[in-house]
């Protein structure tokens, strides 16, 4: 005995599955049922709805496809899958040379390719009247995949209001809501648009005469879709010019330019790289914080050539407020320090390896937070240009992100604490003065300071061996 | 609403799509999935979208475009150095930005391809370019996909944030070694563009790991073929170097053309359009089949590829004793070395043969390069017997040339 079927036409997802649920409940087999689609199937029962099955992922995916297909046997030959699948086939979709498998996925491709070039293909013109601006376009899809399609323009066009017609039906998206309305006509869209015209200049400049090859083109972009896209009405003159195009584009290369060699304007370019330190920090006050947020960037400070340089992390909260580096707690307890250490400060240089202070705000304070791997590097090429252009003899690097920052490579400072070469520079590593405030505990706290200033003098030694 | 744009826009714009034609390095691919968010414009779909075809068989994805073609340097394989006779112009940021909100908003295009000549200086120029990239992005929403040109003698500083704003940003290499770049392009530096892609490497890299953004699809590159002398063999060396140590996502080849540029630095003759897309194959066996550059060189001859077959092919001919291999058996490693063989059929194969011993028709069904297979491969009812027949490259070389 026959089970008849009766589907929308179309893809009509819903329908089939109701209808799959209620066969597969009564264990109708796939050779007693016949499939129909249409508005007159007088006769035919309606879906009778069963309860939900599980079935694999790919089947899922499979069948939103398929069902999307123009071909009338998708019914038959989907449920047919579903049957063998839960009789003793479940791994029949890895199954890629069986038959039935391979058929599904050339129908699903087709409708894959369909979608993909209704993606491409669509295009709209502007329409501005009493309603506003719309954007409306024409297609004539080859599937049934006007729904399956408005996602990917939803995600798209979201803050636009477009509707697209076709032979089939109309999505139109209002700018929140989605509707799915009746057949749309061609003659419902206008004949121009303000910016066509430039995309037809466009395409036709981008094509490369030389290169003709027309049957590439029409494998990608096949005939039937070309009355629906403005441009390729250019196509037949362009494919006739083109013979003549090389032979301008010849003639014309051969011919040199009529303009002087602008000289001067070359050797000016040559000159851009900073060859001075105000040069340099002129780039760097005028360039937007990487890390938003920050009032001003933070020069370094001190003499030029100087014994030594001292490499922070990067400005703070009162760096940040008065535009100088080394003025907050950390940069008074280093002042402190260095004195008691015997260096001068005023015979120093002091910079940070990240120019611009970075934080989190909490309430009313701004919050200090470490600058990342990929920051420090960010800011690297301008401190490597400012050592190379002070001078120094001796850089010390205060700290794990300064030390980085000089040489390139991550470094531990307990381990590499002491002497080291940093790159190109002679330099030392040690910890950063804030370290010591944040210790809580008072003997520990004594005990690094005591281990910096150890430092401290051992900097100072080291300055004069290099001088 | 006015009935159509300026007239001198689309002036500048016939220009400088014009000098944009011949880079090749223009697919919108491999961006992270991306909606619009409310009120904005614009998404990436990873895949990439050609909106359309020109006549030379070429995809339009992206508005690919010059800021400028006015050019300070004087590269002689490009239309666009300084001695070179061209019509001039130059866009402003605010004229790109609006541009490629225009075509966007028409579903022309995927987003913008943006590249310029040097004007003033390096800096100069790249902050120009990253300003349109910012402005689509922080002023108008816009989430559809930006490729940038870096230029690699920039301020490094520039080029990093430009990354911020793009999906891509890439530096051509252009030729394959130092000599000819030296003594083609006397303003670029080698040792610059290789700083510029290690230095965007290390970014990207770091980028991801911070989960912050910065260039997020990677880095692609082009190359120009047959403008110097260097072989496939070299080039190939290179682009493995290239793949090696910057983790390009995709190298571009591009057949010179005396058409760009006449200059008696350069040969007079174009290479064949067929070594681009020789190239263009072994670059896959490269990168998806497990082949060394030596080995895809090793099928042709003297370093050059073979222009009749394809390198695969080449590359089996010449290692016959490694065939036939056995559809049901072999390793994947090895399938993937038959000739009309791709990588997909290839995985096919290996879940389908799981179930089933598979036969000749089965396999017709899983690729579409059966005829091209048949010597090389045993199914259950196939076994080649032609495999050593001596006419065997003539009998395999006759198929459809692709231009
Ligand atoms: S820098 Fe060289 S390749 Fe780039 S536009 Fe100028 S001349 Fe052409």
């Amino acid at each position: 005995m026959q089970t008849r079927i009766a589907l929308a036409p179309g893809a009509d997802l819903p329908g089939f599955r109701a209808a799959v649920r209620g066969l597969v409940a009564r264990g109708v087999k796939p050779r007693e049922v016949l499939w129909e689609t249409g508005a007159s199937l007088f006769g035919a029962a309606p879906p009778q709805d069963g309860p939900a099955f599980s079935l694999p992922r790919a089947a899922a995916e499979l069948i939103g496809l398929v069902i999307c297909h123009r071909d009338p046997a998708r019914h038959a030959l989907l449920y047919e899958m579903i049957w063998r699948l839960r009789h003793g086939e479940p791994h029949l979709l890895e199954m890629r040379h069986d038959k039935l498998t391979h058929r599904l996925e050339m129908l699903a491709k087709a409708v894959r390719r369909d979608l993909h070039k209704m993606h491409a293909f669509v295009r709209f013109r502007r329409v501005e009247d009493a309603q506003g601006e719309r954007f409306l376009a024409w297609f004539e899809p080859d599937h049934h995949i006007l729904e399956a399609t408005s996602g990917f323009f939803v995600n798209r066009f979201r803050s636009l209001v477009w509707s697209i017609l076709t032979p089939e039906g109309t999505l139109h998206w209002d700018g929140t809501r989605l509707e799915i309305g009746p057949p749309g006509q061609r003659g419902d869209v206008p004949e121009r648009d303000e910016v066509e015209s430039g995309w037809l200049d466009y395409y036709q400049s981008i094509f490369n005469p030389a290169r003709l090859n027309t049957a590439m083109m029409q494998k990608e972009m096949p005939r039937k879709y070309w009355r629906n896209l403005p441009e390729a009405r250019l196509i037949p003159e362009l494919v006739a010019q083109a013979p003549a195009r090389v032979e301008e584009m010849i003639a014309r290369a051969a011919a040199m330019s009529a303009k002087r060699d602008p000289q001067k304007a070359v050797a000016a370019m040559a000159a851009q790289t900073p060859t001075t330190l105000a040069a340099l920090n002129r780039i760097i006050t005028a360039s937007p914080p990487f890390l938003a947020g920050s009032t001003r960037a933070v020069l370094g400070e001190g003499v030029m050539q100087p014994a030594i340089a001292f490499i922070g992390e990067q400005p703070g909260d009162e760096e940040d407020a008065q535009g100088r580096c080394f003025v907050g707690p950390a940069g008074q307890l280093l002042d402190a320090m260095l004195a008691r250490a015997g260096i001068d400060r005023a015979e120093c240089y002091i910079t940070n390896a990240v120019k611009h202070f970075k934080f989190e705000q909490r309430g009313k304070n701004r919050l200090h937070q470490s600058p990342t791997t990929g920051e420090i590097k960010h800011y690297r090429w301008w401190l490597l240009k400012e050592l190379e252009l002070v001078r120094p003899r001796l850089v010390v690097a205060l700290g794990a992100s300064a030390a980085l920052a000089v040489g390139g490579q991550p470094v531990c400072v307990t381990q590499a604490r002491g002497p080291a070469q940093l790159g190109d520079w002679p330099a030392f590593v040690t910890t950063h003065p804030s370290y010591l405030l944040r210790l809580p505990d008072e003997q520990a706290r004594r005990a690094a300071e005591a281990a910096f200033l150890q430092d401290l003098r051992a900097v100072r030694r080291l300055a004069q061996t290099h001088a | 609403m006015t009935a159509s744009l300026d007239p001198a826009l689309t002036a500048k714009l016939r220009i400088l799509a014009d000098a944009a034609k011949y880079d090749a390095s223009c697919a919108s691919s491999g961006a992270p999935k991306r909606a619009a968010g409310k009120g904005g414009l614009g998404s990436t779909t990873g895949a990439g979208i050609c909106h359309s075809y020109t006549p030379d068989g070429r995809c339009v994805s992206l508005l690919k475009i010059l800021l400028t073609n006015y050019c300070l340097f004087d590269c002689a394989y490009c239309i666009n150095r300084r001695s070179s006779n061209v019509p001039r112009a130059r866009f402003s940021v605010r004229e790109v930005v609006d541009l490629t909100l225009a075509f966007y908003k028409r579903n022309y295009i995927e987003g913008l391809f943006l590249s310029s000549g040097i004007i003033r200086s390096p800096d100069y120029t790249m902050e120009q370019m990253m300003l349109v990239a910012k402005s689509l992005r922080q002023d108008h929403g816009f989430a559809g996909y930006i490729h940038l040109k870096a230029i690699p003698e920039a301020n490094p500083w520039l080029i990093e944030q430009a990354g911020l704003w793009a999906d891509r940003l890439s530096i051509n290499l252009e030729l394959p070694n130092e000599t000819s770049l030296a003594r083609l392009a006397p303003e670029k530096q080698a040792p610059a563009i290789s700083a510029a892609m290690g230095q965007m490497q290390q970014r990207i890299v770091e980028a991801k790991a911070e989960r912050r953004r910065f260039s997020p699809s990677g880095q692609s590159t082009q190359i120009i073929v047959g403008a110097d002398a260097t072989d496939d063999a070299a080039v190939l060396a290179k682009s493995a170097a290239l793949y090696g140590d910057f983790k390009l996502r995709r190298i571009y080849y591009s057949a010179y053309s005396p058409h760009q540029a006449v200059s008696a630095a350069l040969p007079a003759k174009p290479p064949p359009l067929q070594r681009e897309n020789r190239l263009y194959q072994a670059d896959w066996l490269l990168r998806y089949y497990g082949f060394t550059a030596t080995e895809i060189a090793a099928g042709g001859e003297g370093g050059m590829l073979d222009l009749e077959i394809d390198p695969k092919l080449a590359w089996a001919l010449k290692n016959r004793g490694q065939f036939p291999v056995d559809v049901n058996q072999a390793p994947r490693e090895m399938l993937l070395r038959v000739p009309g063989l791709g990588a997909r059929a290839v995985e096919k194969i290996i879940a389908a043969r799981r179930f089933s011993r598979l036969r000749l028709a089965d396999v017709a069904r899983l690729s579409s390069g059966l005829k091209r297979m048949l010597p090389f491969l045993i199914t259950e009812d196939h076994r080649p017997a032609q495999t050593d027949r001596l006419d065997l490259r003539q009998r395999l070389a006759v198929q459809p040339s692709l231009f």
